[in-house]
Parts: C-alpha cells; structure tokens; sequence
C-alpha cells in the first residue's frame, strides 16, 4: 500500500507500519477505498489486455449505441467502445497522478524540510516564494504554466506538480518543526552529525505521517485538475483517452448519450473519492492522538 | 605537557542574558570533574559551547577552549564535526527522549562510526555488538534492530552511553546523565560510566547537582553559580572545608540518611536573573555572611586557598 500512495517515501519503522495496517484494515470503508485503488491500478497498468476494444477503433456504423452486451457503456460519436476508453483512460489518471505528485513531493518536501530546519531567512525566502505559488488558484496556475509550456498530457503533469509543491513544502515545515527541537535531533548533532544527514536521516523519517496522507489526498487532486485540463482541451489531447477528455467531448451528446459522460464521471467521482477516503484513515491512523481514540472507540 | 582539554575564560551571552561568565578549566585524560549548580547555572550551556552546539547568533561565545592541540570557539563548522562525537561526546539528560523513536537502535548506534570512522555495514554492526556488551545490555545483537520504545529508561541511558563511546571519544560530558533514572539504575549508569572511563582512559566531565554522585566519582568538583565558578578544588577539599558560602549551603542542604529533620535546610531566595545580575557577587542577595562592603560592588575573584583550592569570596579564610 504504502509503495503505492507513497513512490518516494522510506518505509516507516515495522512497528509503525504494522499498527498502521492493523488499525487501517479495521476501518471497513478504508478497506473498500484501498480495494478500489487497487483495482484501479490494475487496470491502469493491464488495461491493453483487459480492453475489449482499441481506445481508437473507429466504427461510424455503432456511433451513439447504448449500453448492450458489446458495448457495456455503449459507444461515443466516433463509434468507439466507451468501457474500453474509460479501462484505457485509467493509465492516464494514474500516470499524473504519479509524476504529478512526484514532481511536488521531490521538490516540496526538500523545501519543507529546509525551510522548517534552518528557520530565519531562508525559511522566509522559501516560504514567501510558496506563498507566492499558492496564492494562484489551482486550475489557473496550472492554465498559466500550460499555456507557457503549450497544450498536452505531459506538461499538464507538470503543471499540475508546480502548482502542489506549497502543499508538500508547508506541510513538511509545519511537521519538521516540532521535530527539530527534539533532544535526538541535538544529541545527533553532538555527534557529529551534518546538517544534511540530520535532515534525511532523523529529521525526515519522523515527517513521513502527514507527507503519506497528503500524498494519497493530493493524488486524487491531480487526477481532478489533469480532468478538469483536459476538459478544457489543455491536457490530453484527443484521440487519446482521457476521463476529462472524454467528459467534455460527451456534454456536447449529452441528450442524445448519456452514457458518453456518466461512465467517465463516475470513473473519476470513484478513483478520486477512494483516494480521499484513504487518506482521511491514514490521517487518523497515522495520528498518535487520534490513533488512541480509534482505538478506544473500537474496542468499546 | 598540555591538558588534554583546557577551557579558558569561556563567556557566553544569548541576547542580554549572561549565562556563562568566565570559565576556565582544565581535564586530562583518566581525570573526572564534576561541574555542580542549579539550573541556570551555565552547566549545560558552557558544555554546549564549548562544541559549538548553541546557534551563533544569537548566542555570543568568547573565550578559549584548547582541545587536542586546536581551539575551539573559532574553529570552522567542520572541525567542530569532526570534534564532536570524536572527541568529545556528550551523554544528556533524559534518555526517553535523547533516541529517535523511529530509527533502530542499532541505526543509531551506527551513526556515529558511519561519520568519523568511516565503518559502515558488518563492521558497524560489529562494533555496535561490542559497545552494548560493554554497557552491559543483554542479547546486543537482538537488540540492534529494535525501536527504542522497547527498552526500559535505564537501558536506554546505556544505549546513550554505547553511543557516545561509539567514535572513540576522549572527553565524555555526561549531562544530569542520571538524573531522570531511579535511584537504583542512578548507581548502576554511575558505576557503568566510572568503571568505562578507567578502561578506555578518558576524560569524563560529569554535570550534575547532585552532590552525592560527585563525592562518589569525581575527582575535581567545579561549584557554578550565576555563569561563574564560585569554587574548584578536590572533591575532598571542597566536601571537607567548603570555603564559598553557597558551597556551604548546597551541602548543608542533602538529606542525611537516618537523621530526622523536620525541614530540609535550604539557601533562601532564588538565583539571579541573568539578565540583570547585580553588580557585585552575584549570590550577595541570598548570602548569610555578607563579609564586606565590596560584595555588594565588587565580583570576588577567585583567589587560591588552598593548593588546587580556589574559592570566590571575599569571606575571611576559615579552615
């Protein structure tokens, strides 16, 4: 689970892990929400075998047909098979949902922890250049960015990684802070410990909570934005399929086909909602404090 | 030949706070020195300062501290790396925080030698065998990978110990290192420490204001009040003819096993306010002897009494 919410992150200590797996599986909802992940990623990885059609075939005769027992969520304007699209869309959505986040967490997490570390100026000069990036909203930054870097799936992961960094790098600084002052963290620095390897080796390790929990939830954001882009014609680019892509092309059927959208949506609406529900039970799993009234509450 | 660590005049000074107001000393190897005050006595801070350990700025560090042939105050980020731990390795206070829950303690204990011996892999693990047998914890290699959550206060401090000897240390500053254990475990870690000290020839500098450890262990006892040192001198010179009259108090003040006392004899008052110390002798406030008038304008120097005795009061010499 933890290789999947969190590609870039150290593995938590055994017994954390271990009462983190135990207290999550306990939560029914967050077992149902990591199940359909888990789904998701299959498909988003064997989706070319498990579709029945390729994401372009062509066939002008089976335009606008319903949902039958060839075509499960019928066909679109072009006669394409719209469950084999959606199947094929999924590696899209997980692709920049991946780099996307990647970008943000290679760049904002380093930031947080610099900023939170050494605190003064540098902690001012990075957060107010965060601050600077966050005041954008989301989807405009990211408009920005494409329309500088031009139109297409790539750059929108890109834009998309720019446009989380302030997350990761506040959410790290505010973790890191508390940290910092631990007695280990001074007592390895009498050891002769750099500033460099306090920072990966004693500092980052005891942040990994609340970075998981903003990976999993940042992980849905970026499937929303890279939807909404393409929606608007700035992200994947057509023929190929995106949930976004496919959802724009279908409003303009929407009387006629109703299935062009409600498929594609419901894809997106499930994808991003287990994704939420999974880092909400991170976050209260994760929590020690909350960790203890989970606990409580469930042996009662 | 020079002591192995000589601190000389050593200041320091976080913002208008004057927490360490000239100290000077020396250790040598085998040697133990007890520094003895209450909190905010400059103890910790002036162990601190000596490895660079307080931010500069804000703090403001003067004085000199030779150690193995190289000053410290001004030496560069780096040598004070390479000093700390390797030279000189410092053992704090309270041992259920000084480990980071989430690294095994064998990460930990391998840390050290990773950074100033370069040892790394079977050969760090080795090592870290050896040092938890030799602060006598049980099963060490079982031990190696687990969380520190799961050993007791006591073990803990050991593991701390094992740490600091990690790089070969030859100064070991023991910070109140037995002051959060019991008084059962206090003995065993004193015992530990003393008994590591003769076998590995160092110099142990044991901060504490416990008077009853330093009779026990140490050699020299430095009494701290306010930043200064009111009186040095042998632990049997000073337990016998205490000459300071805070050093009087101090002593007056530990329990005697067996001896009912209906209250414990205290020193009235409170230390001074760093910020504002008085002008003269900063315990003059709480002093019960009041020799002269220059207390109250005048800081005593500290003058030899006695060979190796030195005391800093303007108090007649009273043997």
């Amino acid at each position: 689970m933890s290789a999947t919410v969190a590609p870039t992150s150290t593995p938590l200590p055994a017994r954390q892990r271990g009462e983190t797996l135990r207290l999550l599986v306990r939560n029914r909802i967050a077992v149902v929400a990591l199940a359909v992940l888990v789904a998701f990623i299959v498909v988003a990885v064997f989706g070319k075998a498990l579709a029945p059609y390729g994401y372009n075939s062509v066939d002008v005769a089976d335009r606008l047909q319903g949902p039958s027992v060839h075509h499960w969520f019928g066909t679109d304007e072009l006669g394409r098979d719209v469950f084999s699209r959606v199947l094929l869309g999924a590696a899209v959505s997980l692709k920049v949902g991946a780099v996307a986040v990647g970008i943000s967490l290679v760049v904002g997490v380093p930031c947080g922890l610099i900023a939170g570390f050494y605190g003064g100026v540098l902690d001012d000069v990075i957060m107010r250049v965060m601050d600077v990036l966050f005041a954008f909203p989301a989807i405009l930054m990211a408009i920005a960015v494409l329309a500088i870097l031009g139109p297409g799936s790539t750059n929108a992961m890109v834009a998309i990684g720019i446009v989380y960094i302030p997350i990761f790098a506040r959410v790290t600084r505010a973790a890191v802070l508390p940290v910092r002052e631990e007695v280990y963290v001074r007592a390895a620095r009498a050891s002769g410990a750099s500033d460099l390897r306090l920072m990966r080796r004693h500092l980052l390790p005891n942040v990994l909570g609340p970075i998981i929990v903003q990976t999993s939830i940042s992980f849905a954001f970026a499937i929303l934005s890279e939807a909404a882009l393409s929606f608007i014609g700035l992200g994947t680019q057509p023929p190929h399929p995106s949930w976004g892509l496919m959802l724009s092309d279908g409003t303009d059927f929407i009387n006629q086909a109703w299935w062009m959208v409600v498929f594609p949506g419901a894809a997106i609406f499930v994808v991003v909602l287990a994704f939420n529900i999974l880092g909400d039970a991170l976050r209260d799993t994760l929590d020690p404090r909350q960790r203890s009234l989970i606990r409580n509450a469930r042996g009662a | 030949m020079a002591p192995l660590l000589s601190v000389h005049d050593l200041r320091v000074r976080l913002g208008d706070a004057q927490v360490v107001n000239g100290l000077s000393y020396e250790i040598d190897a085998g040697e133990t020195v007890a520094i003895v005050g209450e909190s905010g006595s400059g103890k910790t801070m002036s162990a601190l300062a000596m490895l660079g350990l307080i931010p500069r700025p804000p703090a403001v560090v003067s004085g000199e501290v030779h150690f193995d042939g190289a000053e410290l105050v001004s030496a560069t980020p780096a040598h004070l790396r390479a000093v700390r731990g390797a030279g000189m390795a410092i053992v704090f206070q309270d041992p259920m925080t000084s480990l980071n829950p989430v690294l095994t303690i064998g990460r930990q204990l391998t840390e050290g030698m990773e950074v100033h011996l370069g040892l790394s892999g079977r050969a760090a693990r080795e090592r870290a065998v050896e040092l938890l047998e030799m602060v006598g914890i049980p099963d060490p290699r079982h031990r190696l990978d687990e969380y520190p959550h799961r050993l007791s206060g006591g073990m803990r401090q050991r593991v701390m110990i094992a740490i600091g000897l990690a790089a070969h240390p030859r100064v070991l500053i023991a910070d109140e290192a037995t002051t959060a254990l019991d008084v059962t475990i206090q003995a065993q870690i004193i015992e530990l420490l003393g008994r590591l000290q003769q076998e590995l020839d160092m110099a142990l500098i044991w901060i504490t204001h416990d008077l009853g450890v330093v009779a026990g262990i140490a050699d020299r006892v430095l009494v701290m009040y306010a930043g200064r040192v009111v009186e040095h001198g042998t632990v049997d010179a000073v337990f016998d003819a205490p000459q300071h009259p805070y050093t009087r108090g101090l002593l007056r003040s530990i329990p005697v096993l067996g001896q009912h006392a209906d209250a414990l004899p205290s020193i009235p008052g409170t230390p001074p306010d760093p910020e504002n110390l008085p002008p003269g002798c900063p315990f003059w406030p709480r002093c019960e002897v009041r020799a002269d008038d220059r207390c109250r304008g005048e800081v005593p120097p500290l003058r030899e009494v006695a060979a190796g005795h030195l005391v800093a009061t303007f108090e007649k010499e009273r043997v």
